[in-house]
């Protein structure tokens, strides 16, 4: 599970060429590359944040398309908020996300990862990359990854790790959020998570 | 161990009487739900995790591998029943498979050979079984120290997976109880990683991690491909709004909009109005109707949950989609 999770953003580090790529071969792409990166970085390994932040930064994040995970994660509230609303609830999630998931990259362990064939036609804009990460003593975790088309290449908007929806599993939390204290307080409970985190772990992911 | 089965139901019975209201509609027990949760948290906090983790820091990476897969192997035998149960019996034949390679050339289940030899591991259990014949989940359910689960998994575990620990037949009773100590602590040392990200990502841990589980299971139930169906939408009490956001919450996360519909809409991506690619790849409906179906883009769309869906959910798979595909979802 935890290697898991670090793959998902692994997967998304690269250089700009694999824009042109279809979505799998992007992912392929991408994930080759930051698993080597990992490989050969023993500070990454140990768990040093900063080069970690740095490398999602660079690699990662260009592949991920933030307004529509969060649109996602906040669901029929979000046409509700302003776009001021929309924008903060933006910043905050992708800040959480971000942290979270990039804590995860120091676990990965030489985990084989297997793609699936596509199961898309060529002129799909909204498909499904579907990945395995092999363990020992464990069944494969399935790390899927929903991507779209948009103008500035393929992004994923949602990512999946053994059936659950990273984005998504906000869903009842946030709607319980917004029901009780209305946008504002969704957008204030993220910002103290945020704050919480750092003065945690020290290190600001940007 | 029937009297275990009425003991649980008759818990859960009770608990139901003190449900809460409002909230989730899987978790009508949350009142109940979060104190145990906290005291599992506390549990853990004291004892299982410290011990977890000395037991990580202590044992090479190797060994702790060796015995993870020894009680993988042990469980191998029981996935295998219900993959066949459930009607997989290739599955089941490759878990029978498993366990008798890693329990020979595997040295007692130590080393997991059979995987590299393309026996994929699997995970099944009685709970999963039952989902997969109809049964729905029921309320979730935090276990005392074992965690969460629902009306259908708890059951499950107590009156029936019980039976296919081989554990349980260890006559020495001390020894058993050291077996199941060192299984606990190895399954919790392979989880601190999972269980400090969760931690970490939740805004609401409680909340994350049942949803998170109840995902897990729906995933589970249909071996990582389960159907885009909404799930019943059972309180009504509050209204449209509240069951549609119950019902937007449990639904499938990953929107597969094809491209009859055109332009992603953003602000409906989220009501998961897409049909499964596996539906949208029948054509079973004219583009037409579905786009009046869908209003106009950039207005909200409500899913449309027909009468007999509670029962529609309980039908075995193949009638179920067969019905989607032909009329009822938009």
């Amino acid at each position: 599970m935890k290697v898991v999770i670090a793959l998902c953003f692994s997967v998304f580090a690269s250089a700009v060429s694999a824009q042109d790529l279809a979505p799998d071969a992007q992912v392929k792409k991408i994930t080759d590359e930051v698993i080597g990166v990992i490989k050969q970085d023993k500070d990454i390994q140990g768990g040093n944040q900063k080069k970690i932040n740095d490398l999602v930064d660079a690699k990662v994040l260009p592949y991920f398309n933030f307004s529509h995970m969060t649109a996602l994660a906040v669901g029929r509230n979000w046409p509700k908020a302003s776009a001021e609303q929309q924008k903060m609830l933006t910043s905050e999630f992708r800040t959480l996300l971000v942290r979270t998931y990039s804590s995860a990259l120091s676990t990965y362990k030489n985990q084989v990862i297997e793609f699936k064939p596509l199961r898309a036609a060529a002129a799909d804009t909204d498909v499904t990359v579907r990945t395995q990460v092999k363990q020992p003593g464990a069944e494969p975790i399935s790390i899927d990854y929903s991507m779209e088309k948009i103008p500035s290449g393929w992004k994923v908007y949602d990512v999946a790790v053994g059936g659950v929806s990273l984005v998504t599993n906000y869903r009842e939390t946030f709607n319980a959020e917004i029901r009780d204290g209305g946008v504002d307080s969704l957008i204030k409970s993220l910002a103290s998570k945020n704050r919480s985190l750092e003065t945690q772990t020290g290190s600001k992911p940007k | 161990m029937l009297w275990r089965f009425l003991g649980l139901l008759l818990l859960l019975t009770a608990l139901g009487g003190c449900a809460t209201t409002g909230g989730n509609p899987h978790d009508p027990l949350e009142g109940y739900n979060r104190a145990m949760f906290g005291f599992n948290e506390g549990v853990d906090n004291a004892i299982v995790k410290p011990v977890a983790s000395g037991y990580k820091t202590v044992m090479p990476e190797f060994a702790r591998t060796g015995v993870t897969n020894f009680f993988s192997n042990l469980r191998d035998p029981w996935i295998g029943v219900n993959n066949i149960l459930q009607g997989k019996v290739g599955a089941g034949a490759s878990d029978f498979g498993r366990f008798a390679m890693n329990t020979t050339v595997g040295i007692l289940g130590l080393f997991d050979v059979a995987s590299n030899a393309g026996l994929e591991k699997h995970n099944e259990d009685f709970g999963q079984t039952l989902g997969r014949w109809g049964v729905g989940s029921g309320a979730y359910v935090m276990l005392p120290i074992l965690g969460p689960s629902t009306v259908r998994d708890g059951v499950s575990l107590f009156a029936v997976d019980w039976h296919g620990d081989p554990l349980w037949y260890v006559g020495n009773i001390p020894a058993r109880n050291e077996l199941m100590g060192v299984r606990l602590v190895d399954n919790r040392a392979n989880l601190l990683d999972a269980g400090r990200l969760a931690e970490e990502a939740a805004l609401d841990h409680y909340a994350y991690v049942r949803d998170a589980y109840l995902q897990r299971r729906r995933s589970l139930i249909y071996d990582g491909d389960p159907p885009p169906e909404p799930e019943p939408a059972k309180t009504s009490e509050s209204g449209d709004g509240k069951d549609a956001a119950a019902r937007a919450g449990t639904e499938l996360p990953p929107a597969q909009i094809t491209t009859q519909w055109g332009e992603r809409v953003i602000t409906a991506a989220d009501e998961e109005l897409t049909p499964a690619k596996e539906f949208s790849e029948a054509k079973a409906q004219p583009v037409a109707a579905r786009q009046e179906a869908a209003g106009a883009p950039g207005s909200i769309y409500e899913p449309r949950i027909p009468y007999n869906n509670d029962a529609l959910l309980v039908a075995p798979g193949e009638a179920r989609i067969g019905f989607a595909q032909t009329s009822v979802r938009p």
